[in-house]
């Protein structure tokens, strides 16, 4: 991995215009380097898909610069598009072509395509070349999708929210396949709610909310400064008060549950599981979880926004 | 593999380019076409209704050159339905499935990809024009064309006028069926102004109606490349033909600019939300 921008991301605003128009995107910066995989992570309507479409030279931002491989996305269109790969949130295939037909129309397009059967083999679709677009399950869709936006040999990709609609054993095909390409030396930028999607396969993530990106680094750093968390029903009848536990802990009661953030995970659980087996109390329900990118995202995202509410333009 | 600058592609292989991928979308298009019989007899059926229709008149002697009526006739309604309301309706079909979406995603660019899809509607016009021709001369014994150039040139423009209104018309139209509806004001004020019914029979104000349209312009070109003749008879040599000639061209002319500029305006390329 060089350090060499792929992607670079400055200042970038998109307005919706109308009445009200709608600021999607409100000063983003960021990037890319080559060979990595950066995820766009965010609520629904936090603006991925608006800074997406903008970034991949489908929309014109309203002010800010965008960079892909050196070259304006939009304006040097002709130059960036054989060179990138785009999976969109929702797109179509006519539904009177078979798949084989699909893919070969798109390699038609494209200045240096992959085989087709290679194609549609790298997800998976091999067995279904012949068969309509129409029968096509909604994951089958999608991963022809993918081979879509594979087929040109892309040196970036860009894919938003790839896994929607995927089985569990269809997901990890497709996690299979970006870090193949990863490895091959191609730079990803995908979005995606999938914490999951986003630990296991980005080297860097941004954190996007109410158009701005609020939280990024790599999944590490961004993780760091949240707390674990440990959860368990509070056992009914007379019990002793909670102590209070080691670890920098933070207590939240609802309805008969307890909910404990700490920063130091097992000596808070040690000394819990201690004073509940001292009193011979059973702890249902007990979970402990290390903080995650999860914890981060929802720290992030029922904050409210540290952000003002202007989030309407007249 | 990768190269910091790379060279501006010539304008030979940015042409290459261009035809390759306009060919892949017209192949893809053509399929289409092909499994929608709907749509192929609308495209191929329709004209020759048409002129048969015409053609009944013609036998009893209602028009003159019946030869050239006919390939004129053809190549009207072959423009009106297999390229104009053929093409609303596959543009609109291939805008809800979202395919144009993901086509604009690629390396095609907008006017590849309008040519691409309306390759297949070219054809079929441009067919049926050369099969109108050699009907002419079989069954009605037509002469060789006085003036063959404008000929061709009059179904060139039509069709680049009718491709771009289409594209313009598929603003107005949200879903296929609704076609039928949108195409209406087009062909309607095209079919009765169109110039197959004799000019002196238009009043006044009217006439300078037709003569604005893109459709009596067609008319008005053919039959002159055809038969030498202007409608109302005045032959090609003619100062008055030659200003005429010009007229035409220059009406068609501006029709496609206007067509360039309304595709651009008001074409949208994925469904409204």
């Amino acid at each position: 991995m060089d350090i060499t921008g792929v992607i670079d991301v400055v200042g970038v605003r998109r307005d919706y215009k109308g009445r009200p128009g709608f600021e999607a995107v409100r000063g983003v910066n960021f990037s890319v380097r080559r060979g990595e995989l950066f995820a766009l992570l965010g609520t629904n309507g936090a603006g991925k898909t608006s800074l997406l479409e903008v970034v991949e030279g489908l929309a014109p931002a309203t002010s800010g610069t965008v960079r892909v491989l050196g070259h304006d996305p939009r304006r040097q269109r002709r130059v960036v598009r054989p060179r990138v790969g785009i999976v969109l949130q929702e797109s179509g295939c006519p539904s009177d072509l078979s798949v084989t037909e699909t893919v070969r129309m798109s390699a038609g397009t494209l200045t240096a395509p992959r085989p087709v059967g290679e194609a549609l083999e790298l997800v998976d679709l091999g067995r279904r070349a012949r068969v309509g677009v129409r029968q096509l399950s909604g994951g089958e869709r999608r991963r022809l999708d993918l081979a879509l936006a594979i087929l040109g040999r892309p040196e970036v990709l860009f894919l938003d929210e790839p896994t929607s609609g995927l089985d569990p054993e269809s997901r990890q095909g497709v996690w299979r396949l970006l870090r193949n390409l990863l490895d091959a030396g191609s730079t990803v930028l995908l979005t995606t709610h999938h914490m999951d999607e986003a630990e296991s396969l980005a080297d860097r993530l941004a954190i996007m909310h109410r158009g701005l990106i609020v939280r990024t680094g790599t999944p590490a750093e961004v993780v760091g400064g949240q707390s674990a968390r440990i959860s368990f029903n509070w056992p009914p009848g007379a019990v002793p008060p909670l102590p209070v536990l080691p670890g920098g802990v933070a207590v939240e009661r609802s309805r008969g549950g307890v909910v404990l953030r700490t920063g130091d995970l097992q000596l808070t659980v040690s000394a819990l599981l201690v004073w509940a087996n001292g009193h011979d109390l059973r702890l249902h329900n007990l979970n402990a979880r290390s903080a995650s990118l999860q914890e981060a995202f929802l720290a992030v995202a029922g904050s409210g926004g540290d952000q003002s509410d202007q989030e309407w333009v007249a | 593999m990768t190269t910091t600058t790379q060279a501006a592609p010539s304008t030979a292989n940015r042409l290459r380019g261009s035809a390759r991928r306009i060919g892949a979308l017209s192949r893809a298009e053509a399929l289409l076409l092909r499994r929608n019989p709907i749509a192929l007899l609308n495209a191929l059926g329709t004209p020759l209704v048409g002129v048969v229709l015409l053609n009944a008149s013609a036998q009893n002697g209602s028009l003159p050159m019946p030869g050239a009526s006919v390939v004129v006739a053809l190549t009207a309604f072959a423009l009106l339905f297999a390229v104009y309301y053929n093409l609303v309706t596959s543009l609109v079909a291939r805008r809800e499935e979202l395919v144009l979406k993901r086509l604009r995603s690629g390396e095609a660019g907008d006017v590849e990809i309008l040519i691409g899809a309306a390759t297949p509607a070219m054809a079929i016009a441009w067919g049926q024009t050369i099969v109108g021709v050699g009907a002419a001369v079989v069954v009605f014994g037509m002469g060789t064309p006085a003036n063959p150039i404008l000929v061709v040139a009059a179904v060139l423009l039509g069709t680049a006028v009718f491709v771009l209104l289409a594209a313009a018309s598929t603003a107005m139209t949200r879903s296929v069926e609704m076609a039928q509806l949108s195409t209406l004001p087009v062909v309607a004020v095209s079919m009765a102004f169109g110039g197959l019914f004799p000019a002196d029979a238009q009043p006044g104000p009217l006439l300078w109606v037709a003569q604005a349209l893109p459709l009596t312009r067609v008319v008005d070109l053919m039959w002159l490349g055809l038969t030498g003749t202007t409608r109302d008879g005045s032959s090609v040599g003619d100062g008055a033909s030659v200003g005429g000639i010009a007229a035409a061209l220059l009406v068609l002319a501006a029709w496609v600019v206007a067509g360039v500029l309304a595709w651009r305006r008001f074409m949208r390329w994925e469904p409204r939300r």
